[in-house]
């Protein structure tokens, strides 16, 4: 066991080096087909490497092809000058580095293709804001060789100069499946098989082997931290179930959204050493807990954290809090990291409190319960939470209410198509409300705006000449879907 | 009871108290894993008491280094308290500029050192001085009126501490009620002192100890930390009252004591009577420290090569706590009681005879089974052979005269080694390192009179002059007197030899230089051109073939009597047998705990599962990955591709690629609507998976994108 000893630092931290968003799919298309894979045969055209993406992505899956299909019509790509250079095999060798702004599938249908990219890089500026015109051939060669010459230092200012950023514009919404949301996300991973079981159970009883180890660096002063790829709430369980059962223990969840110290130090005064009161700051709560400690020397207290690097938890003076808990002589503390920037959260003087023994344990087992808890990626995707809060919080409104928001999202989606939509003006608003008779004064639809704002409901900002302006914090997709459902309420 | 919940983050557990264990046994954790019962209790005992005597000798050499620096304070201290007593003229001349006298303790950048350092400070003061001490953090005082809350509360607590519980009632009103100002801080130093002083004849008590109205002390830990406001504000209103209270201020420093100046501006500082105090640097205690656990016959139990280099790097190169490197001497001490059962015999001498005949028939297989005894076993003509590895009494006997030859092999080793160190450390560049630890670990680590190094150092060693060497040979002499080995005697003699060849020698060289002189004269007496630049050709003639002095033949001989002593016994201790009893030399171990790297191993684990996971289907030759791989590595691996920003739709559309090819093939036949779903699902999870590693995070740059968070790898 142990990480490979062979990695070096230059690899595990080199600088990043600015990459086509093609090299992904390119890669794809290359996993796809390691060699005791490849069915397809790889009738690559043209010297380079360049079209041999679109060609076997394509014959790997059938139902691929719709869906790609389906994609090119909003598919926006470089325009028609880059596109054409691009085409040509050694100045798109050459160019590599540097314009990344073309999608993966093109090179196939090329006629089709330059009809379309001409007008979808009319239609949309940003697209071409996006892509530099290309230098003149010659400045490009030359630029290409100062390229190579080139060392680090300059790859590190290139990656990070500009602001432009080179991907394609394709969006989750236009995909069949988009929405996903959490408990169908559970099922359908529940019914895929865990990959690997065989040797992550072994990995996993590796570990295990070392739970008596653990007991007895606990005892001797010494406090855990787990690190590695995967889950490790299972490990610590099992730890716990196994050798804990007879003595006080305390588990935190550190991933859960709303921990905190005080919290973790309430349940152990409230709970391990039953004292009714509150304190007056954390610090007092600590130099009470660790009096408690020092006067009673038979109480001990094994305290587990899972995620000790959670957002809640890694700011200093949890940390410090913390680390002042664990240096306690009675109090074991075992816990695990997972972030890879972790270490940095303590100092030396934190690391001397914590008195760690660091044990690699990888499991690579999902982070099931770490990542349960309405993670941002999983909510930006699918949007249910907030959909589903949407109509929780409006059905429990009067119909006026209803009738209010009603009107400013639908104004709201009629003006999608405007980026900059700065939100609908009060006077405005008001006007409106009138008119639908669902308000007759504005201290009415100002009492109404209040209680949407403090649900976060809406969003109000001041323009510039001073006038308030009302939003909807909510993505375009969702609310139309909201309204939907409200239709078929009503 | 579940961990899992949607409202709440921490769970006690509390068994029932009949069900719970009074005390824990931590012998019992020792013996879980290992099978043979009656030792690992014994084991336990002996890594406990060797771990507690070297912990108190840890303590102890920390004392007497703080030693130095306690006095100077104490001197420091009772300077300005007799002048408060007597009111001197130098008092009164203090008192009209309102200086505040001050020490500053510059002591080193290992800050994790600085806690026990001040912890013995304070105890020191309290035991002979004063019982009225704060100790003041930077983090506690992030105002004026937070730094007199703290600074009273503790004064005031000190003074329960002293004169008993009985009225504790009244300190406790006192601190809740009273304002924090310094005017009740006078107060109430004024009332306590006046209580001492009219108690004091009556119940001779504190006063034995503590001076007459002492001084209060204030210490600073990390000056450094402080808010510049703070201290200034502090600082001044002290120099107001400094008159009715003899206060006297210690500021702990880290770094230089310019930070003073820089913290202070100069109408503050000239406020402050500073006297500056200099610890010892970490790198001598780190010295002291290794003198007195690594090099001495003290203890039985001995770090390997390996190991005590790791240990030195993370002191050199991390951190420069001794603190820490005592922790990992510990870890050591227990990872070698814990996993190696033969360690039982890691015991004092005059245990060992016991230990050795009550072991158990496993035991001694384990013995055979060592390298190192193995090694031995074949060197031995076979009917010894068959008795060592079938009759366990015979085996015994030899086992206990192993030992026996082992702790004296160190015990020489140490003497020589120091020798040795007297010979290195004085040489040029110091080839071989100026610490002893450096010449330790290259002893250690192979046979040391075969490296470059030590050729080198032995010229240099020759053309040492020659008080040099006298005083060498005589500090070496020193050295092997004071050993407790009994080989020496016979050095010893040797060494004394030589000296006196020295002497005899100088006698002769006054000779000598007669003659030479003589020559020289006469070179003064031909001015002729041509004759002098023929005696001085004659005379570099000569000096190239002349045959080695007395002194230069002597100094041959003293340098090649050391390389033998060198040889004889500075050999490496794995060459030994039975060293595995003695020496922990798991390196690995110790790294992976002590300084782990976790970024490496989750860098491993995504680029390489194969090194966790052993599956054939994982397996790939470097570089590339295998499209059987686990969800995670591959939408790792394909994030590596893009730049700042990630499409979602391209990420999840390359991933689904990969997985598809994966796949059995039969599986397209199967509802792909359905197999899209559960795709769909995987990436989900895997990119949330990246996002808790932290690679990557949502942007709102542009839709349905994600950040990347890392560089190049990983």
């Amino acid at each position: 066991m142990g990480n490979g000893t062979s990695v070096s630092g230059g690899e595990v931290y080199s600088f990043q080096t600015p990459k086509r968003s093609s090299k992904m799919a390119e890669l794809a298309s290359e996993l796809a087909h390691t060699p005791e894979q490849s069915v397809a045969p790889d009738h690559s055209k043209g010297p380079g490497k360049t079209a041999k993406t679109p060609q076997s992505s394509k014959h790997s899956s059938s139902n691929k092809e719709q869906l790609r299909s389906k994609k090119k019509e909003f598919v926006s790509t470089t325009p028609y000058r880059l596109r054409k250079r691009l085409a040509a095999p050694d100045s798109y060798l050459e160019s590599e580095s540097e314009y990344s702004a073309s999608c993966s599938e093109e090179e196939d249908e090329e006629d089709q293709q330059e009809v379309s990219t001409v007008l979808s890089g009319q239609k949309t500026p940003a697209k071409t804001k996006a892509a530099p015109t290309p230098p003149p051939r010659n400045s490009l060669a030359k630029k290409n060789k100062e390229e190579k010459m080139s060392n680090l230092m300059e790859e590190y200012f290139e990656a990070h100069s500009s602001s432009k950023v080179l991907t394609s514009d394709r969006t989750l919404q236009k995909l069949r499946k988009r929405r996903l949301n959490q408990e169908t996300l559970r099922d359908l991973l529940t019914k895929a098989p865990l990959a690997y079981a065989a040797e992550i159970k072994e990995l996993n009883q590796q570990h295990e082997s070392l739970f008596s180890k653990w007991m007895l660096q606990l005892h001797l002063g010494f406090n855990i931290v787990l690190y590695g790829l995967g889950s490790k709430r299972d490990l610590l369980e099992k730890f716990r179930t196994s050798l804990l059962q007879d003595s006080v223990h305390l588990v935190v969840n550190g991933y859960f959204p709303s921990i905190t110290v005080r919290s973790i130090l309430n349940s152990i005064t409230e709970e391990v050493l039953d004292h009714i009161g509150t304190f007056r700051s954390p610090l007092d709560q600590l130099e009470f807990i660790t009096k408690r400690f020092k006067e009673d020397s038979s109480l001990e207290l094994y305290v587990l954290i899972h995620n000790l690097d959670s957002q809640m938890l890694r700011g200093e003076r949890s940390q410090q809090i913390l680390a002042q808990l664990s240096s306690l002589p009675s109090i074991y503390l075992i816990a695990s990291i997972d972030h890879i920037n972790a270490p940095l959260m303590w100092d030396q003087a934190k690391l001397s409190l914590y008195n760690w023994l660091w044990y690699e344990t990888t499991t690579f087992s999902p982070y099931v319960e770490e990542t349960s808890y309405e993670n941002s990626l999983l909510v930006q995707q699918s949007g249910s939470l907030a959909l589903s809060s949407l109509t929780h919080v409006l059905r429990s409104l009067t119909p006026n209410a209803r009738g209010i928001f009603r009107l400013l999202a639908q104004y709201q989606l009629e003006k999608k198509d405007n980026p900059s939509y700065p939100g609908l003006s009060f006077q405005d608003f008001y006007q409106q409300c009138r008119e639908a008779f669902l308000v007759n004064s504005d201290l009415t639809l100002r009492a109404q705006l209040t209680e949407f704002r403090d649900h976060k409901l809406i969003r109000t900002k001041r323009g510039a000449d001073g006038v308030e302006y009302l939003l909807i914090p909510v993505d375009d997709s969702t609310l139309t879907d909201f309204l939907e459902n409200q239709d078929e309420d009503a | 009871m579940s961990t899992c919940s949607v409202s709440k983050g921490c769970f006690v557990f509390k068994p029932s108290a009949k069900k719970r264990k009074l005390s824990q046994s931590t012998a019992h954790d020792f013996g879980i894993r290992n099978d043979d019962s009656e030792d690992t209790e014994l084991r336990f005992v002996t890594c406990q008491s060797l771990w507690n005597q070297i912990k108190s000798e840890t303590e102890k050499v920390q004392e007497d280094l703080n030693k130095q620096l306690l006095d100077n304070l104490m001197n420091f201290l009772s300077r300005f308290h007799s002048e408060f007593q007597e009111k001197t003229a130098e008092w009164t001349c203090r008192m009209k500029f309102r200086e505040i006298p001050t020490a500053a303790l510059v002591l080193g950048v290992n800050v994790t050192d600085h806690e026990l350092t001040f912890k013995s400070v304070s105890d020191f003061l309290q035991n002979n001085i004063t019982p009225y001490i704060a100790l003041l953090e930077a983090k506690d005082c992030p105002g004026v009126k937070n730094l007199m809350q703290k600074l009273m509360g503790q004064l005031m607590n000190c003074y329960v501490d002293v004169d008993s519980l009985e009225d504790e009632d009244y300190v406790q009103v006192s601190q809740n009620r009273i304002r924090c100002s310094m005017s009740s801080l006078i107060k109430w130093y004024e009332s306590v002192t006046k209580k001492t002083d009219s108690e004091a004849p009556s119940k001779k008590r504190t006063t034995s100890a503590h001076w007459q109205s002492p001084p209060v002390v204030v210490i600073f830990k990390d000056m450094e930390s402080f808010t510049t406001k703070v201290l200034q504000d502090f600082i001044v209103i002290c120099s107001q009252h400094i008159h009715e209270l003899p206060l006297v201020l210690i500021f702990g420093i880290a770094t230089s004591p310019m930070i003073i100046h820089r913290l202070l501006p100069h109408s503050v500082s000239s406020l402050l009577c500073i006297e500056l105090f200099q610890s010892l640097s970490c790198k001598d205690h780190l010295s002291t420290i290794i003198d007195k656990l690594l090099l001495t016959a003290q203890f039985p139990f001995k770090l390997g090569e390996k190991v005590l280099q790791v240990l030195i790097n993370i002191f050199l190169y991390h951190d420069f706590s001794v603190q820490n490197f005592i922790k990992g001497f510990q870890l050591c001490i227990v990872e070698h009681f814990y996993s190696q059962p033969l360690s039982v015999l890691c015991c004092q001498l005059v245990d060992l005879q016991k230990r050795v005949h009550s072991l158990s028939h496993d035991q001694c297989e384990n013995i055979r089974r060592l390298p190192s005894f193995r090694r031995y076993v074949e060197e031995q003509e076979s009917g010894k052979q068959v008795a060592l590895l079938t009759t366990d009494n015979f085996l015994k006997e030899e086992i206990q005269k192993l030992l026996e030859d082992l702790h004296v092999y160190h015990e020489n080793y140490v003497s020589i080694l120091r020798c040795l160190h007297v010979f290195t450390s004085s040489l040029p560049k110091y080839p071989l390192g100026k610490q002893i630890r450096e010449l330790h670990c290259a002893c250690l680590e192979n046979q040391v009179w075969e490296t470059e190094e030590y050729e080198s150092s032995l010229q240099l060693a020759r053309m040492l002059n020659k008080s040099d060497l006298v005083t060498m040979l005589q500090q070496c002499m020193e050295i092997l007197l004071s050993s407790s080995g009994k080989e020496f005697d016979k050095t010893v003699e040797k060494l004394k030899k030589f000296l006196t060849e020295f002497q005899n020698l100088e006698a002769e060289a006054f000779q000598e230089q007669d003659v030479s002189i003589s020559s020289q004269k006469e070179l003064q007496k031909k001015t002729d051109l041509y004759h002098l630049q023929k005696t001085l050709l004659e005379l570099k003639e000569s000096r190239r073939t002349k045959k080695l002095t007395k002194f230069e033949m002597l100094r041959f001989e003293v340098v090649d009597y050391i390389d033998s002593l060198v040889r004889k016994y500075l050999v490496p201790a794995d060459r030994r047998t039975l060293h595995e009893i003695l020496y922990f030399n798991t390196a690995a171990v110790l790294r992976g705990h002590l300084n782990a790297a976790p970024r490496t191993a989750l860098h491993t684990a995504l680029n390489n599962p194969h090194w966790y996971l052993k599956n054939q289907a994982l397996k790939c030759d470097g570089g590339s990955i295998s499209n059987k791989a686990p969800d995670i590595c591959i939408v790792y691996k394909l994030h590596l591709e893009c730049g700042r920003l990630i499409n979602l739709v391209d990420w999840l559309e390359a991933f689904s690629t990969v997985v598809m090819a994966g796949e059995e093939p039969n599986a397209d036949t199967a509802s792909s609507d359905q197999m899209d779903d559960i795709i769909h699902a995987r990436f989900i999870r895997a990119v949330s998976e990246l996002e808790l590693l932290g690679f990557i995070k949502p942007s709102k740059q542009k839709t349905d994108h994600v950040a990347r968070l890392t560089w190049g790898g990983c």
